[in-house]
């Protein structure tokens, strides 16, 4: 019972536990439902010939990039060249999804965007800019009003997901992707799911 | 004068600009309410304190769409709710499910509170079979003595 005077303390030593515990964590990262889901299904018109699309089950068979991106968003250009160097190894294909190219753009006031214009200038908006910062992606797909992006839970870009053979998402990356991220992370993942029949 | 006018004019101003809810979209003001009732026990996941109701991140408004489209399109609630789970998991959710991994968040304040009042009355209880502990004459003389000395000191100052 002399010890009682501890009890106050060790609470207390309780209460920062947890607290210290919480400030680890960090509260934009939203751990996705998706995780070992079906990736929703999806097709929608290409970057590189809009009259052509691609869909879920064109890429049926392999390990698959899906990243997140938009010419507006400046978290992208911080991992830009590190996908831009991804790409280069060949190792696993990366498809851009273009999300809300000109309505997400905040600076752009969309009652003056006539709706047959969006598709165009958000063509016109995304190729520019991968032409000016490097192309990675083996195909990219434009997300025009961004409803495939709330199919897949996006809620901020850039976000990236790893999907296996099957059509499964295995793995969601939330904001920008560092370079250690890539090595201790994804690429091991990668491998892991490429060894996977 | 006519500054004071302009003061309360400012004043009445910023009364207007406080903490609006967005504005609402479809015609139908029935639907438009269900709308918004929903809207506000669904959270933003870019501004997370704020419901899609009050929030007007790009995101918020995709969704508050898609709950307006969805309800009119006759689908209940419970299935819309359903739709942003499958999307965003239960932090979507103002009010989460009562679930294994959410059992301590639900009942952790009853039994927090139970605990609480359990302690105190134990020591409620001890405290009154504590009787006063007894006195003989000479005690009290002295306890009275030492009372009525500090009775006279209270009245000197």
């Amino acid at each position: 019972m002399k010890a009682k005077f501890l009890v106050p303390l060790f609470l207390f030593l309780l209460l920062v536990g947890f607290l210290g515990f919480g400030l680890s964590l960090n509260p934009r990262e939203v751990p996705s439902p998706l995780i070992d889901k079906p990736a929703p299904d999806f097709t929608l018109a290409r970057l590189d010939n809009p009259e052509q699309t691609l869909g879920l089950a064109d890429m049926r068979g392999q390990v698959w990039l899906l990243n997140v991106w938009a010419s507006w968003c400046v978290a992208c250009r911080q991992e830009h060249p590190v996908l831009v160097a991804l790409s280069k190894r060949k190792e696993v294909p990366i498809v851009g999804l273009n999300y809300k190219e000109v309505r997400g753009d905040g600076t752009i006031d969309m009652r003056k965007v006539a709706e047959q214009n969006e598709l165009p200038m958000a063509i016109d908006r995304a190729r520019d800019w991968l032409h000016s910062h490097g192309d990675p992606y083996d195909v990219s797909i434009l997300d025009i009003n961004g409803r495939v992006g709330i199919d897949f839970g996006v809620y901020g870009v850039p976000e990236t997901f790893l999907i296996d053979k099957k059509g499964v998402i295995r793995y969601k990356h939330i904001g920008p992707i560092t370079p250690d991220a890539l090595r201790d992370t994804i690429l091991p993942k990668v491998a892991a799911l490429k060894a996977e029949s | 004068m006519r500054r004071f006018l302009l003061a309360c004019g400012l004043m009445l101003l910023a009364l207007t600009g406080h903490a609006q809810t967005a504005a609402p979209v479809a015609a139908d003001p029935v639907l438009e309410e269900r709308v918004m009732a929903l809207s506000h026990k669904l959270r933003c996941l870019v501004c997370q304190n704020q419901s899609i109701a009050e929030s007007d991140a790009d995101l918020a408004v995709d969704l508050r769409g898609q709950v307006r489209e969805q309800l009119s399109a006759g689908k209940s609630e419970d299935e819309i709710a359903d739709y942003m789970v499958a999307r965003y998991g239960d932090f979507v959710l103002y009010e989460p499910p009562m679930r294994a991994s959410t059992l301590l968040l639900w009942l952790g304040p009853i039994v927090l509170a139970v605990v609480g009042i359990g302690v105190l009355m134990v020591r409620l209880a001890r405290r009154n079979k504590e009787s006063a502990p007894a006195l003989d004459d000479a005690q009290r003389a002295r306890a009275r003595a030492l009372l009525e000395e500090d009775d006279n000191n209270g009245t000197q100052a």
